[in-house]
This record gives C-alpha cells, sequence and structure tokens, in this order.
C-alpha cells in the first residue's frame, strides 16, 4: 500500500511535472520500454520471443527499422522499409568474425529503392558466456556517434538477459539430472545387504530367497525405468513396499512396519521416486544409531481436493536446522534427496506444496506430503 | 417406551454407527508381510455401493413414495430419471472423465479447455448446485423429525448440518468410502425389512388395488392415479422436462463426479456405473411400493400435505404395537442415514471446490478446507429455514435441472467436440445458468406465473438444456481461433483406453 498523501500533496500529485523533469522522464520511459522487453528475452533467442520483444527494442532505439538474428539468420524485423530484411544475415555474418559492435552504409546492403530511407545501419553482437549468439541490428538514416552507443548498450542489456534466460534452462536441466541421478541412486549398501540377506536365506528357505530375489528384480526396475516424470500413489507405493519386504528381511523383527493408506487416494498423481527417498532416510534414521525396534510408519489419507502422505520413523531425531539446510539444498548433510523431492513437488504443484519435516533431536521424524488430487499438466 | 423415543433411538444410532465407521473403517493397518496394501485400489462393486449412498437422498428414500402417492403412476418418472441418469453417464461420460484425470469438475473445465475463466465459472455453479441440492436435505432431515417426535420443522436440519460438520471438520470422512458404502445398505435394509411385513398384512388383507379407491387428493379417481398424462395442464410438456433434467443432470452433480475419480482407470469407472444402475434399479423399486400402501392405509396423509411422511409412518399404522414402532423407527433411520450420507458427499464435494477456488490462497491447504466446509454446510441450512414449503422432491429436481442446463453441456460437449471453445463453453454456461436459475428462483419464491410460463418456469430443463447446448456450440464456431492449443491431444487421451500404448504426448503445462 502507497503511503496516504495529505490533501495538499495530492493536489501537488496531480500537476504537471509530478514525475520528475525532462530528464527524469525520459529515463523513465527508457527503464518501462526495457521492462516490456525482459519478459521475452528470459524465453532464450527465439524467432518467438524475438518477435515479443522487437518492436519494444525499437521503441527504445528510436530508430526507423530494428532487426534480430541469431548466428545464421534473422529471427525478427520490426519497422519500415522491410525489403532490408534479407540483408540481415549477411551484416550478421560481419559481427560474428570482429565481435564488436560495428557501422556499415550502403556498401554493404545494397538498395535500389530511391524512396529508402535506411542508409546506415549499427549491429550489435549479442553474446552469453563470451560467445556470440546473434546480433541486433538499427537500421537509420544517419548513425550518430550517440545511438551507436545506445545500440551497443542495448545490445550488452539483451545480453545480460539472455544469460538469465541460460541461466533458467541449466536450472530445469540440473533438475532433470537429478531426477536421472535419484534414479541411479539405490545405494550401493542396499543392494549389497539385500543379496546378503537373500543369501542367507538360500539354504535354509529357499522359497523366501526365491520371492526376495523377485522383489529385488522388480524394485530395481521401477527403479531405473525409464518412466515420465509422474507416477501414480499405487505405483509409488508398491514400489516402497518392495523396497520395506527387503529391508525387513535384513533386519527382521527390529524394522516393525505400518501402512495406512486410505484406498480414494490410491489414484493420486505424484513425481516419480518422491516418497523413495522419505522411506529409505525414515528406515535408515529408525534403525541406525539405535537400539532395539524402530518404526516406520507410512500413512496416506485422503482429505477434500488433497490427499495427505506422512512418513514417520520413532529414531534419534534431526536438529531442525540441519533439516533446514538440507530442504536448501545443502549437498554436505547426510539426507538423501530430502531437496530434490522438496524442489520437484514445489515445480509440480506450486510453492504451496513443499515438504514439512517435523523433528528433533531424540524425537523421531516425521515427514509430511501434501499432494493435490488434480494440478494442471501433472498426470501419470 | 413411546413410537417417538424408538425413533430417537434409530436416528441416534445411525449417527454413532456412521462416526465409528468413518473413524475406524480406514484403520486396517498391514505389516508389509501380509499383502500389498497399493495393489487394494477401490474395487467397482465397493465404489458403486458407495456412490448410492451418498446418491440416494431424501428425495429418494421420502419424496418418491409421497409423490407417487399423492399424484400418481406419473410421478415414476423421477425414479426412473435418476436411475437412467448413470446410463448417460456411463455411454457419455464414465470413462472419458476418469481419463482426464480431472477430481472436479471444474478441473475437468480447466484441463480440456486450458481456461482459468472456464473453470471459475464451472467452479461457481458447482457450489450453486451444491446448495440447492443440500437446502432439501436440511428441510427433509427437519419433516423426518418433525413427523416422528413431533419437534419444531428446522430441528432435524440443524442436527444433521452439525453432524456432518463436526464429521468434516475433525476427519472423521477420511474412510468415506467405506460410510457411504454401507449407508446404501442401511438404506436399502430400512425400506425393504418393514416392506415384508406389510406385503405380508396387505396380501392378508386381500391385496386390494390401491387404484381402486378414491382419495380426495389431486388426481381424484383411481383411474387418473394409475394412468399418466390424465391430470394437471400441460402434462406432456412437464413430464418431458423432468425427464431430460433427470437423465441429464445427473453427471452434473458435484458429489457423484468426485466418486469417479477414486477409480483406477476408465475401464472400472465403466463397470463401477453398471453397478450403480443394478443398485439404484434394485431401490427405486421399493418408495413408490411405499406410495401405492398410503394409498389404501393412510390417505388421510394426502389430505394433510404431509405426503412425504408416509415412508416414516406407514409401517406403524400397518403393523401397529410395539413391532409398528420398531418399523417405522427403522425407515426413520434410513431417512437419516440418507440425509446424512448425502449431505457429507455434498459438503465434501462443495468444500474441496470453495477452498480451492475461492479461498485457497488465504488459508493453509488443511484450514481453507474446514473454512470452505463452515460455509457448504451454513448457506443451505440458511435457505432451507427461509424457504420453508418447497418439496424435496421438487427442490431436488430443481437442482437437477439447474445442472443440466450448466454442467451437462460443458461435459458433454467437452468430452465429445473438439471444436468448443472457451467463450462458447462460458456463453453457454451462462445462458444455460441464467434461465435455469431464474426459473429456479422464481419457483422457490413462489412468484411464477399461471399458464403456460409458470409451468416453463416450474419446470425449466426442455427449454434451457436446448438453449444452453445450442449457445454452446454457436458461440464455439463463432470463436474459432479460440480453440484450446492441445485439444486434439486432449481428446486422445479422452478417449484411449489406458492398455492401448502410445504416445500420449508431454502434458500441457
Amino acid at each position: 500500500m502507497p503511503p496516504r498523501l495529505p490533501m495538499p500533496g495530492a493536489l501537488r500529485w496531480l500537476r504537471r511535472g509530478h514525475l520528475g523533469t525532462e530528464a527524469e522522464q525520459a529515463t523513465f520511459r527508457t527503464l518501462h520500454s526495457a521492462s516490456l522487453t525482459a519478459p521475452a528475452l528470459r524465453g532464450g533467442l527465439t524467432t518467438d520471443s524475438a518477435e515479443h520483444a522487437i518492436r519494444h527494442l525499437r521503441d527504445l532505439l528510436g530508430v526507423p527499422a530494428v532487426a534480430l538474428t541469431d548466428t545464421v539468420a534473422m529471427l525478427a524485423w520490426d519497422g519500415r522499409f522491410g525489403h532490408h530484411e534479407r540483408d540481415a544475415a549477411a551484416l550478421a555474418a560481419i559481427v560474428l568474425e570482429s565481435g564488436n559492435t560495428v557501422v556499415r552504409d550502403r556498401a554493404d546492403f545494397a538498395c535500389s529503392d530511391a524512396g529508402c530511407g535506411l542508409r546506415q545501419v549499427v549491429v550489435s553482437p549479442l553474446v552469453v558466456e563470451d560467445r556470440v549468439v546473434g546480433t541486433l541490428q538499427a537500421f537509420t538514416a544517419s548513425a550518430s556517434a550517440g545511438l551507436v552507443r545506445a545500440v551497443a548498450e542495448v545490445g550488452r542489456w539483451v545480453s545480460g538477459n539472455l544469460e538469465l534466460a541460460e541461466l533458467d534452462a541449466s536450472r530445469t536441466r540440473l533438475m532433470e539430472a537429478e531426477v536421472r541421478a535419484l534414479r541411479a541412486q539405490i545405494s550401493p549398501h542396499f543392494i549389497y545387504n539385500s543379496l546378503t540377506a537373500i543369501a542367507s536365506f538360500v539354504r535354509t528357505d529357499p522359497e523366501q530367497a526365491r520371492e526376495l530375489l523377485l522383489e529385488f528384480a522388480d524394485f530395481t526396475r521401477y527403479s531405473f525405468s525409464r518412466h515420465g516424470e509422474y507416477t501414480t500413489l499405487a505405483e509409488e507405493l508398491r514400489s516402497i513396499e518392495r523396497y520395506l519386504v527387503l529391508e525387513k528381511a535384513r533386519f527382521g523383527d527390529r524394522l516393525q512396519v505400518t501402512l495406512r493408506v486410505a484406498q480414494e487416494v490410491l489414484p493420486v498423481a505424484v513425481p516419480f521416486l518422491c516418497l523413495q527417498p522419505l522411506v529409505e532416510n525414515a528406515v535408515r534414521h529408525g534403525l541406525e544409531h539405535k537400539q532395539g525396534v524402530g518404526t516406520v510408519t507410512i500413512i496416506a489419507a485422503d482429505h477434500g481436493g488433497e490427499c495427505l502422505i506422512s512418513v514417520e520413523d520413532d529414531g534419534v531425531g534431526e536438529d531442525p536446522e540441519k533439516v533446514r539446510r538440507a530442504l536448501a539444498g545443502d549437498e554436505s548433510v547426510d539426507s538423501v534427496g530430502l531437496g530434490n523431492v522438496d524442489a520437484r513437488l514445489r515445480t509440480a504443484f506450486g510453492d504451496d506444496y513443499g515438504l514439512v519435516v517435523e523433528t528433533g533431536p531424540g524425537a523421531g521424524t516425521k515427514v509430511i506430503v501434501r499432494v493435490p488430487k488434480f494440478a494442471p499438466g501433472v498426470r501419470p | 417406551m413411546t413410537a417417538a423415543g424408538y425413533s430417537v433411538l434409530g436416528v441416534t444410532a445411525v449417527f454413532v454407527v456412521t462416526l465409528a465407521v468413518g473413524a475406524y473403517g480406514w484403520r486396517f493397518s498391514r505389516t508389509t508381510s501380509d499383502f500389498f496394501v497399493a495393489s487394494r485400489t477401490v474395487r467397482p462393486g465397493l465404489n458403486a455401493s458407495a456412490i448410492g449412498g451418498e446418491y440416494l437422498s431424501a428425495a429418494s428414500f421420502l419424496g418418491v413414495a409421497g409423490l407417487v402417492l399423492a399424484f400418481g403412476t406419473e410421478m415414476l418418472w423421477y425414479p426412473v430419471g435418476w436411475t437412467a441418469g448413470y446410463l448417460v453417464l456411463l455411454v457419455l461420460v464414465a470413462a472419458p472423465l476418469r481419463r482426464s484425470g480431472a477430481y472436479t469438475l471444474p478441473d475437468f473445465a480447466e484441463s480440456r479447455l486450458e481456461s482459468r475463466g472456464v473453470r471459475r465459472l464451472s467452479a461457481l455453479l458447482v457450489v450453486a448446485i451444491g446448495w440447492l441440492y443440500l437446502m432439501p436435505q436440511f428441510q427433509g432431515a427437519g419433516l423426518a423429525l418433525a413427523s416422528t417426535t413431533g419437534t419444531g420443522p428446522w430441528l432435524g436440519g440443524v442436527l444433521v448440518a452439525t453432524v456432518v460438520l463436526v464429521n468434516v471438520l475433525f476427519g472423521g470422512m477420511r474412510s468415506i468410502t467405506f460410510v457411504q458404502a454401507f449407508q446404501y445398505w442401511l438404506k436399502l435394509t430400512a425400506l425393504l425389512f418393514p416392506l415384508l411385513f406389510m406385503a405380508a398384512i396387505w396380501l392378508g388383507d386381500g391385496a386390494v388395488s390401491p387404484a381402486s379407491v378414491e382419495v380426495g387428493d389431486v388426481v381424484g379417481s383411481g383411474d387418473s392415479w394409475v394412468s399418466p398424462l390424465a391430470g394437471a395442464e400441460h402434462e406432456v410438456y412437464t413430464t418431458y422436462s423432468i425427464i431430460i433434467a433427470t437423465f441429464l443432470g445427473t453427471m452434473g452433480l458435484p458429489h457423484v463426479v468426485v466418486r469417479f475419480y477414486t477409480n483406477p482407470d476408465g475401464a472400472a469407472a465403466r463397470r463401477t456405473t453398471l453397478f450403480v444402475l443394478a443398485l439404484l434399479g434394485l431401490f427405486y423399486l421399493l418408495p413408490p411400493v411405499y406410495g401405492g400402501l398410503g394409498r389404501l392405509y393412510a390417505p388421510d396423509l394426502v389430505a394433510d400435505g404431509r405426503a412425504e411422511s408416509v415412508v416414516l409412518e406407514l409401517p406403524a399404522r400397518m403393523v401397529g404395537g410395539t413391532a409398528g414402532d420398531l418399523l417405522s423407527a427403522l425407515t426413520t433411520a434410513g431417512a437419516f442415514a440418507a440425509f446424512l450420507s448425502t449431505s457429507s458427499g455434498l459438503t465434501v464435494a462443495v468444500a474441496g471446490v470453495i477452498s480451492q477456488d475461492v479461498m485457497g490462497h488465504r488459508f493453509g491447504g488443511v484450514r481453507a478446507f474446514q473454512a470452505g466446509a463452515v460455509v457448504a454446510v451454513l448457506v443451505p441450512l440458511g435457505l432451507a429455514v427461509l424457504t420453508e414449503g418447497v418439496g424435496v422432491a421438487q427442490a431436488v429436481g430443481l437442482a437437477f435441472a439447474f445442472a443440466a442446463s450448466t454442467l451437462c453441456p460443458l461435459l458433454v460437449l467437452g468430452i465429445w467436440w473438439r471444436r468448443l471453445t472457451d467463450v462458447g463453453a462460458i456463453a453457454g454456461m451462462l445462458i444455460g445458468g441464467g434461465c435455469a436459475g431464474g426459473s429456479v428462483l422464481a419457483t422457490l419464491l413462489g412468484v411464477g406465473p399461471e399458464g403456460w410460463a409458470g409451468a416453463l418456469l416450474a419446470q425449466p430443463a426442455a427449454w434451457t438444456v436446448p438453449l444452453a447446448f445450442l449457445t454452446m456450440v454457436g458461440a464455439s464456431l463463432a470463436t474459432p481461433r479460440r480453440v484450446p492449443r492441445h485439444a486434439a491431444r486432449t481428446m486422445v487421451r479422452l478417449h484411449t483406453p489406458e492398455s492401448v500404448q502410445l504416445d500420449r504426448g508431454a502434458p500441457p503445462r
């Protein structure tokens, strides 16, 4: 809320010049045009984004015509004398070599039209991570030194936005890579321990050993499968149950598991492998560094338009500060993929749907996941 | 113990058992060594019982018998339509709706038409339909309690509203499938068991035909009671209007749609619907028999304008003594099961929509749902107290007409016509909803004119449904550039069985 002005202030506000001097207003206009360009450019340098941005770029420069190119072809043109569109690619090639802003005239873009008002062009490179990815070209009757400077600055500003776009893209790629990593992240310990446990049954109870081997095979197949981004809660729980069967074979009665699942929520779509890391954490925290029996409780409850899932252990607990760091993505904290699961839930369902962790030293740990039954674009 | 005492006992038992099944039914905890919990998705049979339990409302339990008693056999169109609605649902909607992945109708609207505007409008309509449907439940509860224990006409409604609210607020509806499935069988038993005794008495009395007696009622002589279309004005129009409203309105009821989400896939959704058809067909055989026997053994109810309490009073009158009182207590308990189950289902569905589309950003998830539940119950309770005197079945009929004129075109065209646009959908829902809503309001307020205009307002579906469809088609054809970008891909997903391997494409973001 803006602060309320007293009446005389409000009157003054209405008078001409209230928005500052001429120079200030020019600055505001420039900033406004720039802000209109930014959202389009954050999508990267494509025909689509170039077409959205280019009108505002021409406003910014105040020249008859502007072109945006990538390294080989023209992406968008705005302004008069459209017959010069064909020259844009050739002009871009000049800058690709030099990497500097250059001024060219009719020698480089021949024109037979007597009425054509474009006699000079300022071409500025767009640079992302020290590499020229395209050019900004401003066509005009005669290029003043001021215009050359302006085109160079706007080019640099566009480059900055494109770098941000690159950053966005790499963040998405990182997230995808993390999912792939998580998939391959069945811990070597788990494989070793499972196989040892199965081996111990081979002589005494061959039938049990066979069952366990099949569970193991199914578990790895699900985890390594080239799956889409989402799966159903039923699938995810099935994999978790296999995992728990294998862990129980190893720990025997030391590991107690309670599953309480409302049937209504089994068809809910969840991110692939979003519960597995939580259960793995619970088994580890529930049993390691602890004498006697450890209990893991998994509950999935129906709650109107949402499904509430909680994974709880009665182990040694954790320092809340450490969990906070793990959720923030601190790699040094030993918690399998907690931050990753949190980030993926937020990406899929929005920031309201992050993980909630209740824990304290000696108090066990409870992780709560809320999942909406429907979210646009999320389906198994 | 008095008759009223037995009834109070029966109603209390229903409340307690409902709360108990709700609280403990879901607690079937298993350790992993037993079996895989995750593979136990809800079976079509159980799901169908739950749908039946939720769907058979006060209008079915009390209203149908009352209507048949007072107005004759042509009122059988109501139970026929309420059942056949599921046939339309089975053929046109069930499987594609499940495959869309939508939980509520606004979800479906958003994913099909890729528009927030359509989502908001359909959310408003869902809430309106939910309220329109909840109101007669509370009225019916008041009527039932007043007729058996002689309390004020609003006490029963307040009681049911309170139990529903407590149940929803404290998470008692978590195993809602079990609760509702239990309610179906309770309702069936509550009607069937007394009927066996009454049928025996009727046979003992010489099996007199209900049509052979003269009752000073609206229909008049016995002949006109059994022959349809032989009484009031504009009979043919009214009948067809009822048919259209009930056949097409079912798919627009919020608590019905929500239950389809529980099916694991499209094929299971179809199978569930088939079971529902069978269960409803079985149930709806019973209320008309009460109506017919009522003509013989309780004709005075018509003159008193209390025809709707025939189900509650008939067992006591026919059987007599303590046994009669007990049987009447059973039907009263069944009636309260009907109020409770339908209101719970509606409250959960409406609260979900209110919390998600109206107040989701002001409160957190669970808080928003609870606040939504309070709003979902209090508004129709207020309406119920204000608009006394509208028949339960009639009010439910209006809810059906409203749903058929708004959400039915959205669903049917959304599933079967790829050129539907968001503008078309909004225009159709506004026109259909405006006309049907206006008629409903005029009827509820009792300001409708006489003659043809009155008939058109009292049963609007026959003209508002085609109007809504035409508007939706016309406005969509006029805005061809607004066809959703991913319409073709969405249609493939809606109509291809899940077992078919094909590239359904990355979901649109």
